[in-house]
């Protein structure tokens, strides 16, 4: 795709200016809960743009990855249980409330848990792909449903945000701007990954396999990675979440949520470095405009992804280089 | 006399009650063009789809320079140096004519494990994807997105893309099949140029392109290899004009 070369970053650094300058706007205007509202914007946009790297960019229809955004939640909650209680994790691993060992922690076991069921899925493709991610993300659902030490269906409660050095964490704008941060840093990293050689031939994948492999590429090792990459940005933004809502329960693995992680994705533009983020910002402001007119907001919702999906031939963002008068 | 680039003894392979390849012998020797012909259904697909490792045969072998590939999956006979082009042709589309060159250079480089440089400024691969394209006289459509390539165009990248691997032996399944008297001219010289780099095996019912490029003839019937011998042997081989040049009628 040509993009235009100035617009974007110019564009870019606009919408950061205006996400640095919210919190003290929304108070001014008297409406603090834009504050809430854009930090799930953007622990949502760091979960689908995850997605989006297998979903997108891999053309690997991943229907669980709900699974490692609620175990990056449940890995800040657990880690938080213990530390509260005094006793280890499995009698050896010491609980922790501090950001910098849980957002790793989180990292690291979603990954894991990635690497295992990426491992087994990848085996297949197309439906039965679908179907067998949807599978494990629903074992892991009942899992933590069972799990009544770390409070079953009800969920677990996180008493206070995770505390991280210099930062007074019991104050939701250093929460949001926490978020801020590390989405920042995501988004920087991933811009450099989609360029990158190993983005190269995830693409090259997607498009065709059998022509990866009549060059020499062996796909099976590319496709696990790109998988576990992509659960652990999304085991990050679970752990953000967690710590952002200050609970983590078993709705963050059900299989809705893996839905919606998928509609932002196509919402935004599958296959775009902010398409995702774009996405799950309509999302959101949809669900919250939509719902405080009805309680079947979800229709509406329905019936803008549809438009979406016919017309607009590349989500949110295409509509809006189109209507910029670009070529998207 | 050299020792044989691809050897292959008692090729067999089975889909249910149909014997598709039967216990084929086949060598193909450096700076050879061997040429595999035969009628519709002969079995000349399914063969070369086993000898890229795309399909498992059901008995025999195959040893490219002397060793045996058999347990080999499809990616990793390319890096021995067994490259392939396609009947029909499979390139990535949405990708520009240089980046499908260029993503062939980077693989046959070594792993991809790369997350953070920006390929497309790697003036590495771009070099050698253009000198490649420079080659093949496409310089001109470097930029073009492969979806709006011509049909004879897309034929002559899957030879480019295949060629970036480098390879020894080059699987070329009907490299001619739907091009114009012009193009396919073209594609002979160029066949015939590459013939000291890299040797072929030549799937193709051009029987003029055939005549004029084979060193050696294999003809396939049924799965089974029936005459194999120069070209002039072959155009005389009783039972091969019987199966398939019809007597004497024009081929094909």
């Amino acid at each position: 795709m040509p993009i235009s070369k100035l617009g974007r970053p110019f564009f870019a650094l606009a919408v950061l200016a205006a996400l640095i300058a919210l919190p003290p706007v929304a108070d001014a205007m008297g409406q603090p809960a834009l504050t809430s509202m854009a930090a799930r914007i953007l622990i949502y946009g760091i979960a689908a743009a995850s997605l989006n790297i297998v979903l997108g960019y891999g053309g690997m229809v991943s229907f669980g990855h709900a699974a490692f955004f609620g175990v990056g939640g449940y890995v800040v909650g657990i880690l938080y249980a213990h530390h509260a209680s005094g006793d280890p994790l499995f009698g050896f691993i010491p609980g922790s409330n501090q950001l910098l060992v849980t957002l790793p922690a989180a990292i690291l076991v979603s990954g894991l848990a990635a690497l295992v069921i990426g491992a087994l899925s990848l085996r297949t493709s197309g439906v039965q792909f679908i179907m067998i991610t949807l599978a494990f993300a629903q074992m892991l659902f009942f899992l933590f449903v069972s799990l009544k030490t770390y409070g079953g269906d009800d969920g677990l409660i996180i008493r206070r945000a995770n505390e991280a050095p210099w930062l007074n964490m019991r104050d939701k704008q250093t929460v949001y701007y926490v978020c801020l941060a590390i989405a920042v840093a995501f988004f920087a990293l991933l811009w450099r990954f989609v360029n990158s050689r190993f983005a190269n031939v995830l693409m090259g994948l997607r498009q065709s396999e059998r022509r990866m492999a009549a060059i020499g590429l062996p796909a099976y090792r590319y496709k696990l990675a790109a998988f576990v990459i992509s659960g652990m940005g999304a085991g990050l933004a679970g752990a953000l979440m967690a710590n952002f809502l200050r609970f983590a329960s078993p709705d963050m693995l059900h299989w809705t949520k893996s839905g919606e992680l998928m509609v932002m994705v196509i919402l935004g533009g599958v296959g775009t470095l902010f398409g995702p983020l774009a996405g799950a910002a309509v999302y959101i402001i949809l669900e919250s405009v939509l719902a405080s007119w009805t309680e079947y907001w979800q229709l509406g919702v329905g019936i803008i992804l549809l438009f979406v999906v016919l017309y607009t031939h590349g989500g949110v963002q295409a509509l809006a280089l189109r209507l910029a008068g670009r070529r998207p | 006399m050299t020792a044989p680039i691809l050897a292959v003894r008692g090729l067999v392979k089975r889909f249910g009650g149909l014997l598709a390849t039967d216990s084929v012998d086949l060598e193909v020797l450096p700076g050879q063009i061997h040429a595999l012909i035969g009628p519709n259904g002969a079995g000349k697909t399914t063969l070369i789809a086993q000898l890229s490792g795309e399909l498992r045969p059901d008995g025999g072998s195959i040893d490219l320079d002397g060793q045996t590939i058999d347990a080999l999956p499809a990616s990793a006979r390319v890096a021995r140096g067994l490259a392939r082009s396609f009947q029909i042709t499979c390139l990535l589309s949405d990708y520009s004519v240089r980046d499908n060159v260029a993503i062939a250079v980077q693989v046959r480089q070594g792993h991809s494990f790369h997350f953070l440089r920006n390929v497309r400024r790697d003036e590495g691969l771009r070099s050698e994807a253009e000198t490649r394209l420079a080659a093949a006289g496409l310089a001109e459509r470097a930029d073009e997105i492969v979806a709006n390539l011509s049909h004879g165009e897309r034929k002559q990248l899957e030879l480019v893309v295949a060629l970036a691997t480098k390879p020894r032996i080059l699987l070329l399944d009907e490299p001619m099949a739907g091009l114009g008297h012009a193009e396919s001219q073209q594609m002979i010289a160029t066949l015939r140029e590459l013939k000291n780099e890299v040797a072929m095996l030549l799937v193709e019912h051009d029987m003029d392109a055939v005549f004029q490029l084979a060193d050696r003839i294999s003809v396939l019937v049924y799965g089974r290899i029936i005459a194999s011998g120069s070209a002039d042997e072959i155009r005389e081989h009783p039972e091969v004009r019987k199966a398939y040049l019809g007597d004497g009628d024009a081929a094909c």
